[in-house]
């Protein structure tokens, strides 16, 4: 029973690290109709940047300030590269055909993995130890093990989400965001800057995939150029699951996802984790598109 | 066949999406060779209609007839094959492909080759391409097009466009013919000479014409009997004359 | 007219090939091993073409079929061929291209596979659905151990020549082409542009997209064939979305759905690499004296070089290189 109650718990941190990332995925998504590649290697900077903050720029281990310091800083690295990516690379061809678009961002997700794996320009290949960001300590909690670390990600994973909720709902720039996923058209007649919202849009949408790469770092301290790939699928079935394009959707994908990914790490199973994640992801596609909150479309004719 | 049978009838045809009825329990026909008018307001249901006919959508209730047997759950190319044809209310014709190609794409369901007469391209698959070819051209020429047989569809005027739309839709072959607001966008004289073509394809071809149409003047001139819709509703049906004189017709097209 | 024109330029293509190859004793063995890899490209990049440029069925998945025909085709060579008793050249000349065809074959059903689901997504969805398919069958080969598992399969004879090579190329080709010039066949590309107009014209759309998913999968199989019996190993990660995507740079480069631009590109993005990694190997005399300048970081940066050509081209040239045909815009 513990052992479930243990599984239980990494399953709802791990889904609430995707969920972070799927919320970008399924953000962008809502206001531009597309699948922005690139999100997973924000994620990865995100864990990069924090770990530069620490080792390059002495910003303490293991301590709450130095921790939130070296994960602000990688949110604000991550929203500002998405909102220049955003205004470089997809702007300029919003007009044309989303293949074109797509293919622009795999691109752009190529050109980030392979310029932070080279060793000149970026940080090579090899996996680096991510260093202890917060003061850590294990609790015992009725027979279960949680460290502080676990409860750090749960805190910072609420937060974010309550942030986020406050920005959608509350403030006006999130009226805007909602207005522009229902009706681009619309949205601009009524005065909205729909190039400002979707800037925002980007934005917010990588800080949090950064906050999300911070995170998973904390949990599985081994960072290297590649690792936004896995994650990164896995928080874009779990938007997908939830119903592209709806925010609370992407959360509950990615604690389906998260949960569902632990408890079959337990099983033998667990060395086909990442094609489960594909079929899963198939499966959806297949049989489901909408998603769990999403509703169908019905194509004009 | 039966003289008797018409060659489309559409029986309580009701169709749903979500919270919406977007045609509601309408019954309908259209017989061999006749020319029929769809008309209505914006948003009664007209091209829902063309939709539910051509296979595109399958009808919540009710059933579709052609050639008296049923058109439930086929797919929109087996109805064309059937004999349905349409063109659509904002043009679709395939910009990738030249005027003429256009045209013989549709050919499609009537061809005799398969995909290893194009591999081995033997005789016969060439006289047949040169036959398909041949008779495009034909078709273009009866509407003035195959001038610019060679050209890419999109650089035509809009005018050309609709037309090569309904040369296109006459290339599969069919017994009905279903034209969603043909006449939209022409001056006047395109207007007529429009008229004349739908009447002189429905002679030469011998194919029965549904007709969407805004223009009253189009519809009242060429169409043998109108069925009118209003809000998904079947609100009238007769000649030109009776539907022009229904009441409820003109209270649809003034509102309250 | 005894011959038509386009099967006595494929007869011409066959016999230079044969030709080539018989000479090529005499050729440099690494020159010869490049010129290959560029058969093989052209092979994948003609079958891609069929899916995603002329069909509009954006797969990326198609280093996978490559996979699974090189796989096939290897174990054929390496676990059946022995057992058959038969000569080199009966191996080298019956057995060897039976087995590229039953990797083609097989390869074809994978193709079936994927694209007989995938068929009502649209864009965007069906390329994240055929890359899905292409890293689970990467997965698949990367953990069954009876192919190799992760150390991947090795031992596999050198059967590919030119003749091979290049008479694969010219055939996968001459049929992308065949099958496009004609009636039928111009069906895909009105698919590519609307299938709602394409159904209501009469055309199976279902059937025109599994063809093309069949065909282009079955001469990715006999790529991957060659390409195992070029190499003479196997690793399931050489088969990853990195290869898919550089298969799919290639059409879009050449313009998608041209056949002689892919043709060009396959010929430029083989040889890039290449040529880049000579480069790479040499140095540039300083001009200030001192120590020459080396360019060997030009071997790092073929990955990012590949992506920014992505990127550029996508915002200057979607048309690529090679155009005639117009930019397609989507049905909306």
């Amino acid at each position: 029973m513990t052992e479930f109650l243990q599984q239980l718990l990494n399953g709802v941190l791990l889904g609430a690290i995707y969920a972070l990332i799927a919320l970008g995925y399924t953000m962008v998504y809502g206001v531009l109709r597309f699948i922005n590649f690139a999100h997973s290697d924000v994620f990865m900077l995100g864990a990069f940047v924090a770990w530069v903050s620490v080792e390059k720029l002495g910003l303490p281990t293991r301590s709450l300030l130095g921790g939130l310091g070296a994960l602000l800083a990688a949110m604000s690295v991550c929203a500002a590269l998405g909102v220049v990516i955003e205004r470089l690379a997809y702007r300029p061809l919003r007009r044309r055909s989303t293949l074109t678009v797509l293919i622009t961002a795999i691109g752009v997700s190529l050109l980030i993995q392979n310029v932070a794996q080279s060793p000149r320009l970026g940080f090579g290949p090899n996996p680096r130890a991510f260093p202890e960001l917060f003061p850590s300590s294990q609790l015992h909690v009725g027979g279960l093990t949680v460290s502080t670390h676990q409860l750090g990600v749960l805190a910072v994973a609420l937060v974010l989400l309550a942030v986020l909720y406050w920005i959608v709902h509350r403030t006006r720039i999130g009226t805007a965001m909602r207005a522009l996923s229902f009706n681009a058209t619309a949205a601009s007649l009524v005065g909205i800057d729909n190039d400002r919202v979707i800037s925002f849009t980007f934005g917010l949408g990588s800080a949090l995939a950064g906050a999300g790469g911070v995170l998973y770092a904390m949990n599985y301290p081994s960072i290297d150029p590649l690792m936004g790939t896995l994650p990164g699928l896995k928080a874009f079935v779990a938007a997908v699951l939830g119903g592209i394009g709806n925010l609370p959707g992407a959360a509950l994908g990615g604690l389906v996802i998260g949960l569902v990914e632990t408890f079959v790490s337990g099983t033998r199973l667990s060395t086909f984790r990442d094609a489960i994640a594909f079929g899963i992801l198939i499966a959806i596609l297949l049989f489901c598109p909408a998603g769990l909150l999403g509703k169908p479309k019905v194509e004009k004719v | 066949m039966s003289a008797s049978a018409p060659l489309l009838q559409l029986t309580d045809v009701t169709i749903r999406f979500g919270g919406l009825t977007a045609v509601s329990s309408v019954t309908a026909d259209v017989r061999e060779g006749e020319l029929a008018g769809l008309i209505g307001p914006n948003g009664a249901g007209k091209t829902t209609l063309f939709n539910l006919i051509t296979g595109v959508y399958q009808p919540t209730e009710g059933r579709i007839d052609f050639a008296s047997a049923g058109t439930a759950g086929r797919r929109p190319f087996h109805l064309t094959g059937l004999g349905i044809a349409r063109t659509f209310q904002n043009i679709r014709l395939f910009p990738s492909l030249s005027v003429a190609e256009n045209v013989r794409v549709a050919f499609h369901r009537h061809l005799r080759h398969g995909v290893w007469h194009s591999l081995l391209r033997g005789r016969a698959f060439l006289t047949e391409e040169a036959e398909l070819a041949e008779r495009a051209l034909e078709l273009l020429g009866i509407f003035n097009l195959e001038r610019l047989r060679d050209a890419p569809a999109r650089s035509l005027s809009y005018g050309d466009q609709r037309r090569l739309e309904i040369v296109r839709a006459l290339a599969t072959q069919p017994r009905l013919l279903l034209l969603d607001e043909p006449a939209a966008g022409m001056n006047p004289s395109e207007k007529d000479e429009l008229m004349r073509l739908i009447r002189f394809v429905r002679d030469r071809f011998g194919l029965a014409v549904l007709l969407v149409e805004h223009d009253m003047k189009v519809v009242m001139g060429i169409c043998e009997r109108i069925h009118v819709l209003e809000y998904g509703r079947k609100i009238a049906e007769g000649s030109p004359a009776e539907v022009r004189a229904d009441p409820r017709v003109i209270a649809a097209y003034l509102g309250d | 007219m005894a011959f038509p024109k386009a099967q006595r330029w494929l007869l011409a293509a066959l016999l230079l090939s044969g030709g080539a190859s018989a000479l090529s004793g005499s050729i440099d063995p690494y020159f010869l091993d490049v010129v290959m890899g560029v058969g093989v490209g052209i092979v994948l990049a003609s079958s891609l073409n069929l899916i995603n440029g002329f069909t509009g069925q954006f797969s990326l998945g198609h280093a996978g079929f490559m996979a699974v025909g090189a796989y096939t085709s290897a174990m054929l060579s390496t676990v059946v061929a022995p057992r058959t008793g038969l000569g080199p050249v009966a191996l080298q000349w019956v057995f060897f291209p039976a087995s590229l065809v039953a990797g083609g074959a097989v390869a074809a059903l994978a193709g079936l596979a994927v694209g007989a689901p995938s068929l009502r997504l649209k864009g965007d969805y069906l390329a994240i659905v055929t890359l899905g398919f292409g890293e689970i069958i990467r997965v698949v080969l990367q953990n069954v151990d009876a192919v190799g598992g992760a150390r991947g399969l090795t031992g596999v004879p050198a059967h590919t020549n030119l003749l091979w090579t290049f008479g694969t190329a010219s055939l996968t080709v001459y049929t992308v082409w065949a099958l496009l010039e004609s009636t039928r066949g111009r069906g895909f590309l009105a698919v590519a542009d609307d299938e709602v107009a394409a159904e209501a014209m009469g055309l199976d759309t279902t059937r025109y997209k599994i063809t093309a998913f069949g065909i282009g999968s079955f001469f990715a199989g006999v790529a991957g064939g060659l390409y195992a019996h070029l190499k003479g190993y196997l690793n399931p990660g050489g088969f990853s979305f990195d290869k898919s995507i550089e298969i799919v740079v290639m059409v879009i480069l050449g313009g998608m759905g041209r056949h002689a631009g892919v043709v060009f590109a396959a010929i430029l993005l083989t040889l890039l690499p290449e040529g880049l990694r000579e480069l790479g190997s040499r140095s540039i005399p300083n001009p200030f004296g001192g120590p020459a300048w080396s360019l060997d970081w030009i071997k790092d940066a073929r990955m990012i070089l590949y992506s920014l050509l992505l990127i550029l081209l996508m915002l200057l040239r979607p048309e690529g290189l090679f155009h005639r045909r117009p930019s397609r815009r989507p049905s909306s």
